[in-house]
């Protein structure tokens, strides 16, 4: 009987990873720690208190476009510019992921249209703006092109109630006349839609049955547009529309987004949608040829091929780097501050930083935005893709 | 006798004009249906309303030569690349060098050596590549601290809060890849690894770097770096940046390479394990360079990304390629050049990202084919 040999203690791989782990956590703890209390020391030694108390200070500046949220210079306090800037931050990432969406879906198509001028110049526009910095694409929007060319509020480019102008953009806004009225409208309108959901359910069950299909989006549509309308006009149209007026210097009343912001919007499409479109592009090709083959050969008509057999697959490919992409557009959107957008980086740790000095509270909770975006995003991935995954054999 | 008659087929007829050639070519690829007829005069419209008008106003009726602004104020239908022209030692290499005509050779003699080490990079059969690239990313850097950074062997010192134009992007972008390299390979296989301290710490450390913008991390780095450290200890803000760009960059380098390993059969470390190597012999010759070759187009993307990110250090006010055409187009001399500046800085970007991106496809289709082999 042989005895079994004994590993020495320091080359038994268990006993050894729970060492370097102990270490690895002590050398990062301490190292935390040391960071922690040198930086309090630094900022004590500056005069600057750390703490949360300058939250309800008044800030002593102006910020010009809070389009949800009343901000009066002397009254709102710091923490208010903190919800300005997040809500600010929100605004311009959901207008450029609807436009970069669209724009990027359209290119990616037709980069592959079998039109040779189509393609290539769909691959020129996405060659030029994925492989320009963007703040560079911001900057010449803004900068170069929008603030010398478009004309003063005098002399704006009109477009129905809508207006451009070197100030910004002007729009019409609806206003509630009354609040009742609204509420019957939009009560109304809910009843619509449960009775649309009810018909699309109905027609899917009559598909499955019998082979008829109903063309159930351009009814609903329809349904869903003039009844609308009527229903607006049924509730006593509640709603009236602000629109912007030419004062002396600019214009009054309606909806505005200054210059920043659109020029902000404008690179942020144009720089995203390319790479959304390189995704589309990618996507579509990904789906072999054979399986169009195959749907031919089922007798399936082209649009069928197309609805039923090439997009749902490509769409598997397209969807999860263009969440990325969404995501990538809102960390972007912080380069606002180079053409002055007041959005989260811009005045909390821009102007209240300087202002206040907190740097430690103020740089936490602008990572902590944006920790918390990109900790959903990466949920919604999961969750599609794991969605995906169920529906695959 | 009568004469024999030889049957002398005829000469082949061409084919019908309709299908070969470049008549063929036009109605099949422009005209192919209705719906492409109408795209192709939409794009022909748009392509000479736009492109004739911009070519005049940038090359035909352009200026190029002279030195200040009369020049251009003269000729108003044309850029002025005059402004560039007049400019360009300092939109490529910074204040400092652009002060000192007689410390030019500098940043020349350190881009020149660049190209020379990198160009036969780029190509498949030159020999000795890697003797190439270990001078390229070992030996290179001291030569361009010595040189441009300069304090020793009577090379006059160069003061960092001077650097700027293409020579301050380049050195952040180019330290930002070489030190991201090493960091990015460790966390990357801390974060497969089995021991699950080490792995959380790797992975709290590279989602945390991942999902802050740039400009964030930038701000922090020019902020509160130097609260972090005890008083008296100063960084100057060019390295305060690269800090911060090589933190983030990390991040993104992990990723790549984590992608490449995980891309790796697990039967090569298998086969090296029962070949009785430990875990450090079994990544440094196994499972790693294998990893590393698969991962380089992803490593070339996310240095094409750090490239153009370079530009934010503009924000904190360093005059890098874009800031420095900015400020030269808004001195008093040019004021109202701004689209040239613009394009010439962007220009560049473009050239530089469009080559990178060109070579990581090839070498992804390249390496692609390689595996189906």
């Amino acid at each position: 009987m042989t005895e079994r040999t004994r590993i020495p203690l320091h080359r038994d791989p268990k006993v050894r990873a729970i060492l370097v782990q102990v270490l690895a956590a002590v050398v990062v703890g301490y190292g935390f720690y040391s960071l922690f209390q040198t930086t309090v020391d630094n900022l004590v030694a500056r005069g600057i208190q750390t703490g949360t108390s300058f939250f309800d200070e008044v800030a002593p500046f102006q910020i010009g476009f809070t389009p949800f949220f009343d901000y009066t210079l002397g009254e709102s306090k710091y923490i208010d510019v903190f919800f300005v800037g997040i809500q600010n931050t929100i605004l311009v990432a959901v207008l450029g992921i609807i436009a970069a969406t669209l724009l990027g879906f359209f290119i990616g198509v037709i980069r592959l249209s079998p039109n040779w001028l189509v393609s290539r110049g769909a691959l020129v526009y996405i060659e030029v703006f994925r492989n320009v910095p963007l703040l560079l694409q911001i900057m010449f929007w803004n900068f170069a092109i929008f603030l010398p060319t478009l004309p003063a509020p005098k002399n704006s480019i009109a477009m129905g109630a809508f207006y451009l102008n070197a100030r910004g953009f002007h729009t019409p806004l609806p206003v509630i006349e009354n609040t009742t009225g609204v509420a019957i409208w939009i009560a109304l309108l809910t009843v619509l839609g449960i009775g649309l959901l009810m018909f699309a359910r109905r027609a899917k069950v009559r598909f499955e049955e019998t082979g008829q299909r109903l063309p159930v989006l351009w009814i609903s549509l329809a349904v869903l547009i003039i009844g609308g309308y009527i229903f607006y006009l049924v509730s006593g149209s509640p709603l009236s529309f602000d629109e912007p007026v030419l004062g002396r210097f600019n214009f009054k009343g309606g909806g505005q987004l200054p210059l920043p912001l659109f020029s902000l919007w404008f690179a942020l499409t144009l720089y995203t949608s390319a790479f959304i479109a390189e995704n589309v592009r990618a996507g579509i090709q990904s789906v072999s040829h054979g399986q169009t083959e195959a749907a031919y050969a089922l007798g399936l008509s082209r649009k069928n091929t197309v609805n039923l057999v090439t997009i749902p697959q490509a769409l598997r490919v397209i969807i999860p780097p263009t969440i990325s992409q969404y995501l990538n557009l809102t960390k972007n959107s912080s380069l606002a501050v180079a053409v002055g957008y007041e959005e989260l980086v811009a005045v909390w740790a821009g102007i209240t930083l300087n202002q206040t000095g907190q740097a430690l509270v103020i740089i936490g909770m602008t990572v902590a935005v944006y920790e918390c975006l990109s900790l959903l995003t990466s949920f919604v991935l999961n969750w599609y893709n794991k969605r995906i995954q169920l529906t695959e054999r | 006798m009568s004469e024999v008659k030889i049957f002398v087929p005829a000469p082949d007829r061409l084919p019908p004009s309709n299908t070969l050639g470049p008549i063929a070519w036009v109605r099949e690829n422009l005209f192919g249906s209705i719906i492409s007829s109408i795209a192709t005069l939409l794009f022909f419209y748009l392509f000479f309303s736009y492109v004739p008008p911009f070519l005049e106003w940038a090359l035909i009726k352009a200026n190029w030569t002279g030195t200040d602004r009369s020049v251009c104020e003269a000729n108003t239908a044309g850029a002025c690349w005059t402004f560039i022209n007049v400019r360009l030692e300092q939109i490529l290499f910074g204040l400092y060098f652009a002060s000192k005509p007689e410390e030019l050779w500098r940043p020349t003699l350190i881009f020149v050596l660049f190209f020379a080490l990198l160009l036969p990079l780029l190509f498949e059969r030159t020999p000795g590549k890697k003797w190439l690239s270990i001078i390229l990313l070992g030996v290179f850097p001291v030569v361009f601290y010595f040189i441009v950074y300069g304090g020793s062997f009577g090379i006059p010192q160069s003061n960092t809060t001077q650097w700027g134009g293409f020579l301050l992007t380049f050195a952040l972008a180019f330290v930002g890849i070489l030190l991201a390299l090493p960091i990015g390979i460790l966390l990357a296989l801390g974060r497969r690894s089995e021991m699950p301290v080490i792995r959380s710490i790797c992975v709290i450390y590279i989602e945390f770097w991942r999902g802050t913008p740039l400009i964030t991390i930038l701000f922090m780095a020019s902020v509160m770096l130097p609260l972090f450290f005890p008083a008296g200890v100063e960084f100057d803000k060019v390295v305060r940046a690269m800090i911060g760009i090589t933190m983030f960059q990390s991040a993104y380098t992990a990723e790549a390479v984590r992608g490449g390993l995980a891309a790796i059969p697990k039967g090569q470390a298998e086969a090296a394990m029962a070949l009785g190597l430990g875990y450090w012999r079994r990544t440094v010759f196994i499972t790693l360079p294998q990893a590393l070759k698969i991962s380089i187009p992803s490593i070339v993307n996310t240095f094409i990304a750090l490239f153009k990110d370079t530009s934010l250090v503009s924000i904190i006010g360093l005059l890098d390629l874009l800031n420095m055409a900015q400020t030269a187009a808004r001195s008093v001399e040019w004021k109202g050049y701004d689209i040239e500046g613009y394009l010439f800085a962007g220009f560049i970007y473009w050239a530089f990202c469009y080559g990178m991106s060109r070579y990581s496809q090839n070498l992804e289709q390249k390496l692609d084919t390689d595996r189906r082999n």
